[in-house]
């Protein structure tokens, strides 16, 4: 039995795959799971800082689009896990944010710097906000 | 007196004293003390989600050893640790499950621990304050009330890393209920309130803090909406960012009214008639003395 061919074919390069299994790999997670919801996107509590939408990320992932690296998105994400937990698909989405933070990181790019922050700021900041904010967003 | 080891991290020692100082009188009234061991290190406050992340377990693994240690030397009476932070309680409590669950990294991470006396067996049990009194019981919770906090609204703010994820929170991921039942046997009243379980910007304060303005006005208005006189809360994260920097959100919001939040410890100490070093009110931001005065709960 023959199928007749579609006239949409969606073909991924090397460079995409490649991103995509980088991010597969870092996070442990099949995107391809998603089937675009938008359960994790109505319940980020950060979206209005946001340039690309959590579930838009996804997609981009899917796809194999390395410009998700260079979104705003993957830095004002919390990790409140809201979209984890919202997910009908059961894709740790927080895994997916740290997998793409992890990239751009790891080739020692700082997201933040304290000394960004007067002195007043320093001291009056505790130490859980301080080391929280540097563990995730500088290499 | 029943023996647990106790993990403080780094903020009980400084900006959340009161909510250590609180923890400890509250829970040696319950007939608990709260065994400090001597050595301990950060916790690492984000749980590392990336799966070749060896290095940033070793951290709260080496606190779990140290918990061991006093379990082995007979100091504690179980092998439990509890913590207060809710940033604590999740990071040790989720490396703990990768060390049980992902046998490749267990190795790892105790091939770079060669340097300890034991090698950690991964039998610890990770534990917040909050779960250890719900296992006691409420009702014995109750029968050290002195001074039922009658009259007084209250809205539990759970924030993420209590509840969130499914099978590290300490309840019902959804609907959870370990707060309200606390207040409850204080005799205060619990209030619920939309956005009891948003988050409050979390480590984004450092860089972001109009931000977290914004979404701290958000969360207090609608406490405050649903009657609430005051909130409370388990992380000293979520308290910097809904206390001390609502001076923040009154600069953005000019219409908004500051309203007192404050460790859940506070309040049971308040309850259980304990003095002022216990309560230490005075740590807090706003100030919630004015409020329990206007209630009757505590001397002009």
């Amino acid at each position: 039995m023959s199928y007749p061919k579609s006239k949409l074919v969606l073909r991924m390069g090397p460079k995409n795959k490649y991103f995509k299994d980088r991010v597969t790999e870092l996070s442990g997670e099949n995107v391809d799971l998603c089937f675009q919801c938008g359960a994790c996107s109505s319940g980020c509590p950060m979206t209005q800082e946001m340039d690309y939408l959590p579930s838009k990320i996804i997609r981009m992932v899917q796809l194999g689009l390395e410009e998700a690296l260079e979104s705003k998105t993957i830095w004002v994400c919390t990790t409140c896990f809201n979209c984890e937990v919202s997910c009908p698909r059961g894709i740790d989405i927080a895994n997916v944010m740290e997998a793409l933070r992890q990239l751009v990181l790891r080739k020692k790019y700082n997201r933040v710097s304290l000394d960004d922050l007067s002195p007043e700021e320093l001291r009056d900041l505790p130490q859980i906000a301080i080391v929280s904010n540097q563990r995730k967003l500088t290499a | 007196m029943t023996r647990l080891a106790y993990y403080p991290g780094c903020t009980l020692k400084t900006n959340a004293k009161n909510f250590e100082d609180s923890a400890i009188a509250t829970a040696e009234k319950l007939g608990i003390e709260l065994v400090e061991p001597e050595r301990w290190n950060c916790c690492g406050t984000v749980h590392s989600l990336s799966t070749d992340d060896v290095m940033h377990h070793l951290a709260p693994i080496r606190n779990l050893l140290r918990m061991e240690e006093l379990s082995n030397a007979g100091e504690v009476d179980s092998k439990q640790v509890v913590t207060l932070c809710a940033m604590c309680y999740n990071t040790l409590k989720r490396s703990n499950m990768v060390f049980n669950e992902d046998s490749d990294r267990k190795k790892k991470i105790q091939d770079n621990m060669y340097k300890e006396d034991i090698q950690y067996s991964g039998n610890i049990e990770v534990l917040h304050y909050l779960e250890v009194l719900r296992e006691m019981g409420w009702d014995k919770v109750k029968e050290s009330v002195v001074k039922p906090l009658n009259g007084l609204k209250v809205a539990p703010y759970y924030g993420c890393l209590l509840l969130r994820p499914r099978g590290i929170g300490i309840d019902d991921t959804d609907n959870p209920t370990i707060m309200e039942d606390m207040l409850e046997a204080l005799g205060a009243e619990a209030v619920k309130f939309a956005y009891s379980q948003k988050c409050c910007g979390s480590y984004n304060t450092v860089h972001m803090k109009e931000v977290v303005a914004d979404l701290a006005y958000k969360i207090l208005k609608q406490a405050e909406e649903s009657g609430a006189d005051m909130l409370i809360t388990a992380c000293p994260l979520c308290e910097y960012n809904l206390g001390p920097r609502q001076s923040e959100v009154e600069k953005k919001y000019p219409v908004f009214k500051t309203i007192p939040v404050v460790y859940f410890t506070q309040l049971m100490a308040l309850a259980f008639g304990l003095d002022e070093e216990a309560t230490v009110f005075t740590g807090n931001k706003p100030d919630p003395r004015p409020l329990l005065r206007d209630k009757g709960l505590l001397e002009e």
